[in-house]
């Protein structure tokens, strides 16, 4: 049978050469990200920026947004952001938190719903009060910043410094980016999103150490070997794998961002723009730092092997 | 690689068939298993997958106890227990007891006086004296003396924690008792923090109702109507529900609904209007005959939570320990209002500070979706995995199935719920898992291009991929424990999955598909890679 090959069997790819144009490419990626996040901002969800959301479905014919609208204006409570997703019959309605407490956010939600009459059904109700969305933000910034000291600390402890360096420098370029890409797309931000950015840092990281673990074995194999060259060698070795498994992993995210609903769309959108940032990253961003740092085979070969390269060695019989 | 012990494959497989068999209940509906554990020892009971809300539909209403009123109960009675400890001694104080934003201060001018009483202060305020922070060693307020002989009174933070700890577990109780009366199944009511409760409705439609029950103290209390020329100061004007203006209701309390047995919705004879019948208790019954038979001729009012209800006029001694409160209800309120006296009234006020409700018909359309999204996804890996790898993608294939069943297996076992994040993490692994696989496989690919033998390529792709593997499921596997620790219900969900996933994932894909590698050599006996 004949087997299906995305990469060519054995490449030779250049990648470091690339770092001049990748790196200023990415250096601009990254403020054009920030910028957007400055000026735009991201669209938070009521799960950081507190408030309600009401979720309806039209119960004959198409939801009419137009005059939805004009009902949730008069209604005088506050601002009332209506937005259809895909179908033509639901709609969602978002509003800013009240002033007097539970009570009223209760008052207001009744409002909308004597409003909207008989002709919606009601699917879905989420309140988020002031105090748990201030909490929400503390634990999902927390979040992050904890997975990125913990894994640092774990890389630190199995490889060089420099590895664990460009290793987060890469990570940080992909974070930057997701925050570009929802400020750019106006995707909701929420909670599922701060799992979205985990997960993507976890990618990140996964892509990275596999890329990093090669270039190791290569450093103790050919001692004399040029840095640059040999990370070329290690990344041309590891790229039909990285194809291999960016590919599956995105057949899985495009049938859940097609197939899995609107309630975890934004989720699986940010997972697959992370997919492709995080691939990028560890050939491009975090592999040619390792050059900048100064790294060079004498350092890996000198420090006496760790507990986990022993295993890459076949176990004594 | 080729010499495999038994055992290892035993335990392989035995693992996979206890994972099959521990998902298969789920398949069964209800009943059906509970026919099954009919004949089950109690230790062998089946068990089926937890729908998270946002999958079977339900209310989720995270509620606070408001912590500045428990301060203000603290401070207010310790105000009556000083004043109390003051006229018992007759100690003179100059300007009356002052009360602060965390406690109470009170000038005692004369130095004997203040040697007499700080004893009985420091046992008020200590734990046991107090009787406020039982458990806890620290006392509830810290008593100093000042400047000319004032005393002050703080509360202590150790004091405000345990009295809202004690809040919660009796507001748990109290709500317990409320929503079992709407009659919904298998409410989750648990502590969340020092001072949350998170309730957790399955397939509740009305979430209106079940805020109301939630959010009403329900604190009944019922007081003589001031009267013209009383002392203002035992005085106040509360609100009225039915009528227009506010009554002068004195501060003084009759009876409370603490002292109540029984209420139960019901209708005025006369006027066939909705009322709650209600009992006493032999205390209450007795305390309201004695007030009833003193003040006959004047109206007396039902006061709920700092409103008047209804305030008739007493027209003879109510001495049977029984009554009925009108106040131009309707039937749903009258019955609302039996259901909160019966279950009683909460300690403190709570607020809802979150509430996520899904309905039933999104909630079926997220789990379609997300099956649709799943045998979608895992098709197009498993299609994709045959077409490059052959008969290596097969073996790669068959772990994934297993993968995904000790996935399954896991969430049943832990007793974890299943959330819609929760399946788009079982998605998100079904991509990574063959993760490992491939790691392996372009290994074995590439140490045979070197021109190792077969088996020797076969054992260096193994061996050499291993140490990757970890390192890049470690990494993953940090933070998804990270999403666990700081996320709440559906991401929580997400953590799980993924986190069982990975675990998995080094079990099937390395052990697993090795297993299979070497039972396909020995028979097979290949003459050249098939990859």
């Amino acid at each position: 049978m004949k087997l299906l090959r995305l990469a060519p069997e054995s490449t030779n790819f250049p990648f470091m050469r690339f770092r001049r144009v990748s790196y200023p490419f990415s250096a601009l990626l990254s403020l054009v990200s920030v910028a957007l996040f400055l000026t735009l901002g991201v669209n938070f969800g009521i799960d950081f920026s507190g408030g309600t959301l009401i979720e309806l479905r039209a119960k004959a014919g198409t939801a009419e947004i137009a005059k939805l609208r004009s009902i949730a204006h008069g209604l005088e409570i506050g601002e009332v952001e209506v937005q259809g997703f895909g179908t033509d019959t639901d709609v969602t309605l978002r509003f800013g938190l009240q002033d007097g407490g539970d009570a009223a956010q209760a008052a207001a939600i009744a409002r909308v719903k004597a409003a909207i009459g008989e002709d919606y059904e009601v699917r879905r109700i989420e309140v988020v009060g002031p105090r748990v969305s201030a909490e929400l933000v503390q634990s999902g910034t927390l979040g992050v910043v904890v997975a990125v000291i913990a894994v640092l600390c774990y890389l630190w402890f199995r490889f060089e410094w420099q590895f664990a360096v460009s290793a987060i420098i890469a990570t940080m370029h992909d974070l930057l980016l997701t925050v570009g890409f929802f400020a750019l797309t106006r995707l909701e931000f929420n909670t599922t999103s701060i799992a979205a950015i985990l997960t993507i840092i976890g990618i990140s990281l996964n892509e990275t150490v596999v890329v990093l673990d090669r270039i190791r074995e290569m450093m103790r194999k050919y001692r004399k070997m040029p840095t640059d060259q040999l990370i070329d060698v290690s990344i041309n070795a590891v790229l039909p794998r990285t194809i291999m498994t960016a590919t599956t992993t995105l057949l899985s995210l495009f049938a859940l961002a097609l197939l899995g609903g609107h309630v975890i769309r934004s989720f699986s959108l940010a997972m697959i723009w992370g997919i492709f940032v995080a691939t990028y990253s560890s050939v491009f961003i975090c592999s040619p730092m390792l050059i900048y740092l100064g790294l060079r085979s004498e350092t890996v070969v000198g420090r006496a092997p760790s507990a986990g390269s022993a295993a890459t060695e076949p176990p004594a019989p | 690689m080729l010499r495999l012990a038994t055992w290892k494959i035993a335990a392989i497989v035995a693992m996979t068939v206890c994972a099959v068999l521990v998902i298969l209940p789920s398949l069964l509906s209800a009943a059906q298993r509970e026919t099954l554990n009919a004949y089950l020892p109690s230790f062998l009971q089946t068990r089926s997958i937890v729908l998270g809300l946002d999958l079977q539909g339900g209310s989720h209403v995270l509620l606070e106890v408001d912590t500045p009123s428990v301060v203000k109960s603290l401070i207010d009675t310790m105000r009556d227990s000083v004043r109390r400890v003051l006229r018992e001694e007759k100690i003179s104080i100059s300007g009356g007891i002052g009360v602060l934003p965390r406690g109470l201060q009170v000038r005692i001018p004369d130095a004997k006086d203040r040697a007499k009483v700080m004893p009985r202060f420091l046992s008020l305020a200590g734990p046991s004296g107090s009787g406020l922070a039982e458990g806890s060693t620290a006392p509830t307020f810290d008593v100093t003396e000042g400047a000319n002989g004032v005393v002050q009174f703080t509360v202590t933070e150790a004091g405000i924690n345990a009295k809202l700890r004690r809040a919660v577990d009796q507001s748990i109780e109290v709500l317990r008792r409320r929503v079992d009366a709407l009659g919904t199944t298998e409410p989750n009511i648990q502590r969340q923090g020092l001072d949350r409760i998170l309730v957790q409705v399955p397939g509740l439609q009305d979430t209106g109702k079940l805020k109301d029950i939630l959010g009403t103290t329900a604190k009944l209390e019922f007081r003589l109507v001031g009267e013209p020329g009383a002392d203002p100061n035992d005085i106040e004007m509360l609100d009225q529900t039915e009528a227009q203006g506010q009554l002068p209701v004195e501060k003084r309390v009759m009876v409370q609904g603490e002292d109540l047995t029984d209420a139960q919705p019901g209708f005025d004879q006369r006027t066939s209007e909705p009322i709650v019948n209600f009992r006493f208790n032999i205390r209450g019954g007795q305390k309201f005959g004695e007030v009833t038979t003193e003040n006959v001729g004047r109206p007396f009012a039902i006061v709920l939570d700092g409103k008047v209800i209804s305030a008739p006029r007493i027209l003879s001694p109510i001495t049977g320990g029984s009554g009925q409160i009108s106040g131009r209800f309707t039937v749903e309120e009258a019955n609302k209002l039996a259901i909160l006296l019966r279950a009683g009234a909460l300690p403190a006020k709570l607020t809802i500070v979150e509430e996520r409700t899904v309905g039933p018909g999104l909630g079926q359309d997220s789990i379609d979706a997300g099956k649709r999204a799943a045998y979608v996804g895992a098709g197009l890996v498993i299609l994709y995995m045959l077409v490059t790898y052959g008969i290596f993608g097969v073996f790669a294939n068959i772990a994934l199935l297993v993968h995904i069943a000790f996935i399954f297996a896991g969430l049943v076992l832990l007793g974890a719920t299943l959330t819609l994040p929760g399946i788009a993490g079982i998605v998100l692994t079904i991509g990574l898992a063959v993760d490992s696989n491939v790691l392996i496989y372009e290994r074995i690919r590439e140490e045979g291009h070197l021109g190792r033998s077969i088996v020797s390529a076969l054992d260096a792709g193994f061996n050499r991929a291993f140490a990757t593997i970890i390192d890049a499921n470690v990494t993953m596997f940090v933070a998804a424990a990270i999403l666990y620790f700081l996320g709440s219900g559906p991401v929580r969900g997400f953590a799980v999955t993924l986190a069982l996933g990975i675990l998995t994932t080094v079990v099937t894909a390395v052990t697993m598909t090795r297993m299979m590698i070497a039972l396909w050599y020995r028979y097979e006996r290949p003459t050249r890679l098939p990859i």
